[in-house]
């Protein structure tokens, strides 16, 4: 016998005269707590989320690309990492090409194994978007997908993250059930909820652990 | 002269490792500055009684109603990982665990395994495995790193190295890296995440625990502060998670509790700042993520606790530690004490079932009952309920059925007998009076040396009179003062 046949027949033992539970999730208790008016959400994720070293900005859809580029000039950085094959990844390279701006635009178009060393060593900062936030936690939702890979938000030290106000829920529960996660998940769903931390070292706080050491949100007002 | 337990002895228990650990100051503070703290984060993050335990309710409901289905909920969570391109493993032993994920690291020719933070490799001791084979285990989260570096064990399950302090830090890294002594801790992690993110960058195959297996998606959710769980899972061209058989749960709606209350009541933090959801490995048209990706599921003793519906319990477990965050007993003598992988008291209701009652036979007692690990735990086990039933496993007679494996090991006929007659004595009028009547009058011939008990303290001296005597006497002498008014 194999051991999984083991073990299912020993747990099957175990069970022998017993009924499943039934079902008695009540849903109340991770929404009720967790609700805010819709002008009151956007304060509730800034507010968590600068708790935990997030710089958090509000912003008219239209001025995002500059305010990236801002960002990128005030910190000196030379590149960025950005999704081509995205609607805000071409609204970025737009933008990039009449501002003349001067920082590289990195698109990530081909397989990491291609450019693997680049990629860990020498990428400052990243632009992705988000599939919305949740405000009782404040956490970013993240879709990674073949147009905008998941290492984008992990691997350089800046990470931006673009968030239309419209698509901030209430609660993880809420969120789950608005976007039907159970319907079909990507192969890696993230909630993304600051920058990367530790407090491994007599539980003193230190930023950039392993993943960014910086990440800024740009909610988008009128989006 | 009382008995003296060998000194070989001593630093092999409980108890004499406890001995050590109490007389070392700097571990002590360690400790509980850290409890303390961890303790204070979680009181903060469940501002509202209520509201904490409506939720603990809900998340013991859930595991309850997930282990009352735990065979099905198993092949559910096969079917759908397979059908989303995940290889499923079997183990009944860490033995067969290791094998698999070794064969898993032959198959690609792989040198190099970057891990992140998890437990139940910790009990399968995959590192020293792996490195018996020439294969190279890298621990990733900054404290598990830390604490391999200094070739130790962790004391903490959420905290490995807490243990530690940022002196102790520094000169290990410069010592085993050759850098600089610094106590900037912001600088101790910035080296740990120089050197890691090279050893990322190499690995062959990436390890990983699993917080939750999701049975209705196929889906495997890891949290994570640092980064480096997403960094194993994502990089290497292999992942291979490996978890216990009860880390399933029914769906996804499920978990939304069960998440709010592991980082809640483990860090304080209304979330942890990475929640990692595996469905699969790379789709052909993506960048990055790993090739293959492997579970491999582990009993390791934990069908034999699944077969007592009381021990059961113990399954419930999600790992987040704050039962021994709130021990007065885990607090003063450390992590390491406990000489096993799980520590605390979670670490003494699971570890007999893993390595047998008799190997940790001091675990049950190593308990004041106090209940503050019961009145914590957000899945709500009851703890101290366990320990009790497992001090009466330790001491079953051989005659009856065992049912934790290694039980009955404390057997022994002269206490069984001396609880006899205690039972007798206090069961039988005649009898215990005769007993008083003797203890009265011959209480000078009380042995001297009553094992452990006469090492710090003398022997008691029976009273020359009972309390039976001395409370008759002194109500005749009211009754008798009463008629004389």
């Amino acid at each position: 016998m194999s051991a999984r046949d083991n073990i299912l027949k020993k747990l099957r033992a175990g069970l022998e005269g017993s009924t499943p539970r039934p079902d008695q999730f009540d849903e109340t208790l991770v929404t009720e707590p967790w609700q805010y008016a819709p002008e009151d959400r956007i304060q509730r994720l800034r507010s968590l989320m600068e708790t935990v070293h997030t710089e958090v900005y509000t912003l008219a859809a239209a001025n995002w690309p500059a305010k990236v580029q801002e960002l990128l000039e005030n910190r000196k950085l030379a590149n960025l990492l950005y999704a081509p094959g995205t609607g805000h990844g071409q609204q970025l390279a737009e933008f990039w090409a009449e501002a003349a701006a001067e920082q590289n635009l990195l698109a990530y178009d081909r397989p990491i194994e291609e450019w693997k060393e680049e990629l860990f060593w020498q990428v400052d900062a990243s632009l992705t978007g988000t599939a919305g936030a949740i405000a009782a936690t404040g956490s970013l939702v993240l879709w990674p997908d073949r147009h905008e890979p998941r290492l984008m938000s992990l691997l350089p030290p800046l990470h931006i993250a673009l968030l239309k106000a419209s698509e901030i829920e209430d609660n993880l529960y809420s969120m789950m059930e608005k976007q039907n996660w159970s319907a079909g998940l990507p192969t890696n769903l993230l909630l993304v909820s600051g920058p990367s931390k530790t407090a491994d070292i007599e539980q003193v706080l230190a930023y950039g652990a392993h993943g960014p050491k910086e990440l800024v949100v740009l909610i988008l007002e009128d989006a | 002269m009382s008995q003296r337990i060998p000194v070989k002895e001593l630093t092999d228990s409980f108890r004499g490792r406890a001995v050590g650990a109490l007389a070392d100051a700097q571990l002590r503070t360690n400790f509980r500055v850290a409890m303390d703290s961890l303790m204070k984060k979680r009181a903060d993050a469940f501002p509202d009684e209520e509201e904490r335990e409506g939720l603990r309710e809900l998340g013991n409901h859930i595991k309850a109603r997930a282990l009352s289905r735990l065979p099905d909920l198993l092949e559910q969570l096969e079917t759908r990982l397979t059908a989303n391109g995940v290889k499923v493993h079997w183990a009944e032993t860490t033995e067969e665990a290791n094998r698999i994920v070794h064969s898993i690291i032959e198959a690609k020719q792989g040198s190099q395994v970057v891990k992140g933070k998890s437990m139940v490799s910790e009990e399968m001791e995959m590192n020293d495995y792996l490195a018996e084979r020439n294969i190279e285990c890298l621990e990733s989260d900054m404290g598990e790193y830390i604490v391999q570096l200094d070739g130790e064990k962790p004391s903490h399950i959420i905290m490995p190295a807490i243990h530690k302090n940022r002196f102790q830090v520094s000169k290990l890294f410069h010592d085993k890296l050759g850098v600089d002594e610094t106590e900037d801790v912001n600088e101790l992690i910035q080296i740990g995440r120089r050197t890691l993110r090279q050893k990322f960058l190499e690995a062959d195959v990436g390890v990983s625990g699993v917080n939750f297996a999701i049975a209705e998606t196929g889906t495997l959710l890891l949290v994570e502060n640092e980064g480096n769980g997403r960094m194993s899972t994502t990089v290497p061209p292999v992942h291979v998670a490996v978890t216990g058989i009860e880390k399933v749960v029914a769906n996804l709606r499920d978990v939304a509790p069960l998440l709010s209350l592991l980082t809640r009541s483990a860090l304080g933090q209304p979330i942890t700042t990475y929640v990692n959801m595996i469905s699969g490995p790379r789709k052909a048209d993506e960048l990055d993520g790993p090739e293959e990706v492997h579970l491999v599921l582990l009993d390791n003793g934990r069908s034999g606790a699944f077969a007592d519906a009381q021990l059961r319990q113990t399954l419930n477990c999600i790992r987040c530690g704050a039962c021994m965050n709130h021990c007065p007993v885990y607090t003063r003598v450390g992590g390491h004490t406990y000489g096993e992988v799980y520590p605390g008291p979670i670490g003494k209701i699971v570890t007999p079932h893993m390595v047998g009652l008799d190997h940790v036979p001091d675990h049950p007692s190593a308990s004041s009952l106090c209940g503050a690990c019961g009145e914590v735990c957000p899945v709500k086990i009851p703890i101290p309920e366990l320990l009790q039933r497992l001090r009466q496993e330790n001491v079953k007679s051989p005659d009856e059925p065992a049912v934790v494996q290694g039980g009955g090991s404390k057997y022994s006929w002269k206490e069984r007998a001396l609880w006899r007659m205690w039972m007798a004595l206090n069961t039988r009028p005649t009898l215990y009076k005769c007993f008083l009547w003797a203890a009265t009058r011959l209480g000078k011939l009380t042995p001297k040396n009553l094992g452990p008990w006469t090492e710090n303290h003398t022997a008691p001296v029976p009273a020359r009179r009972s309390l039976h005597d001395l409370a008759k006497a002194h109500l005749n002498a009211e009754k008798t003062s009463g008629d004389r008014s």
